[in-house]
């Protein structure tokens, strides 16, 4: 499902193309994203899901087209988007050799947070007890929580999530599409991949935009 | 909640955060240390122990060690945050990447310059360095060794994407830090023989001026496009 694009959205993309190893991954793909949104890439491995985020977030460069923040194309207000955007790429931005405290603290220092609370945001993602251990010992879920963390702090308004419920258990994943939801119900919207099926998230809710493999 | 942090409080808590991890990672530190110490040990050993000729090679030997250890260290500036993808959200904060970046540069330096710095002169001795070219030697080295991490990280900045860019990032900086060795070299040099050395200085001042100021925003945009 493909919308139109409007003017006063949040996001908006205007006929992106990707090319990477002389293959093109999409084309003339045109959507917008309106504050209330729950965005979700699917498709094959290898469609240029992964891309697409990062060409979103301003990550890489598009062989043609442009992505618009508020419709102003997000190369040229790049401050004013990243104070509105939080980006959880495949790799999650935790360092091993830091405590869950001090990776938790770091992330929200660079976005410009002070004075929050660390241990009431760990505790949120179930890290009671792991605050002071070195994110190279947490488990695989545990490292990702880590990362996860943030998400219960941030006023950022745009959410790009590479495949958010990675190594989560059960649980967990309920709790983060509640947030997702949450966010989205305040005026946030949320671009994620997955290949996860998501109880609390219902198609309802859900816009998807298909990237198929292909062969051209 | 409050949001906004000064341009200060997010450049030291770059800073902190990346000493943190280098006093945690204790061997990034020591490596480039041990290389420089050897290189120069090894010398004497190498060309015999006659004193004068001693005296005479050592402004080069020892530039030339602190040259190649501080290459050697370089690699491993952007490395580990390209590859847990830390790079990616200081390239997405708020805060200007050249400040972030100069905070990274100077974490840099602080771990392997500045002890470069503190144990040139027990090298000179060992070399016999004359006695009026130590202050020379301090000098030249407090000038020059920033320069060459802020050179570096151009390199390091356009090479952190490739497997192997230890060769490309040599042949791409090397050449930037020839002039830094001429003009330390021949002012050492110049110091051994009593005669003024404050214009070879001045141009080292003037590179170290010139890198701080521009160095940050080539970085920045070199990690844009390793990135992409």
């Amino acid at each position: 499902m493909v919308q139109q694009t409007t003017a006063n959205a949040l996001i908006s993309v205007h006929d992106l193309t990707c090319i990477r190893e002389e293959r093109i991954l999409f084309d003339a793909l045109a959507f917008s994203v309106n504050s209330g949104d729950i965005l979700q890439i699917e498709g094959p491995n290898g469609a240029g899901k992964t891309s697409l985020l990062r060409i979103l977030a301003g990550l890489s460069r598009p062989y043609a087209g442009r992505v618009c923040y508020l419709g102003q194309d997000i190369g040229r207000c790049r401050d004013e988007y990243n104070q509105d955007l939080l980006y959880l790429g495949h790799l999650p931005g935790v360092k091993s050799e830091l405590t869950a405290t001090e990776n938790l603290h770091f992330n929200l220092r660079l976005n410009g947070y002070v004075d929050f609370d660390t241990a009431g945001i760990l505790g949120q993602v179930n890290l009671t007890g792991f605050e002071d251990a070195l994110a190279g010992h947490l488990s695989a879920g545990q490292h990702r929580r880590t990362a996860l963390a943030r998400l219960w702090h941030t006023q950022s308004k745009v959410w790009i999530l590479d495949e958010p419920f990675t190594a989560i258990d059960k649980k967990g994943v309920e709790q983060l599409e509640r947030l997702l939801l949450a966010h989205a119900d305040n005026g946030g919207c949320v671009i994620l991949t997955t290949h996860q099926d998501m109880n609390q998230i219902t198609d309802s809710r859900l816009t998807k935009i298909r990237l198929d493999y292909r062969f051209d | 909640m409050l949001r906004g942090i000064g341009y200060t409080q997010a450049f030291f808590t770059l800073l902190l955060r990346d000493l943190k991890i280098a006093v945690r990672h204790r061997g990034d530190i020591f490596n480039p240390l041990l290389f420089f110490i050897m290189v120069v040990t090894l010398f004497p050993l190498g060309i015999g122990p006659e004193p004068q000729m001693l005296a005479r090679i050592a402004p080069g030997v020892i530039w030339v060690a602190a040259l190649l250890a501080s290459m050697l260290s370089l690699e491993r500036l952007f490395k580990a945050d390209f590859s847990d993808g830390s790079l990616e959200q200081m390239l997405l904060s708020p805060q200007p990447l050249s400040l972030m970046v100069l905070a990274k540069v100077l974490a840099h330096w602080l771990l392997t310059g500045v002890p470069l710095i503190i144990m040139a002169p027990l090298l000179g001795l060992l070399l016999n360095l004359e006695t009026q070219s130590y202050a020379a030697l301090i000098a030249t080295l407090v000038l020059g060794t920033p320069v060459l991490s802020l050179l570096g990280a151009i390199g390091v900045a356009l090479t952190v994407g490739l497997r192997k860019g230890g060769v490309l990032l040599s042949l791409l900086i090397l050449p930037l830090y020839i002039p830094v060795l001429i003009f330390a070299t021949s002012a050492i040099d110049a110091a051994g023989m009593n005669l003024p050395y404050d214009g070879q200085l001045a141009i080292i001042g003037a590179m170290l001026a010139g890198s701080l100021t521009l160095a940050p925003f080539a970085i920045g945009a070199s990690l844009r496009v390793s990135t992409n």
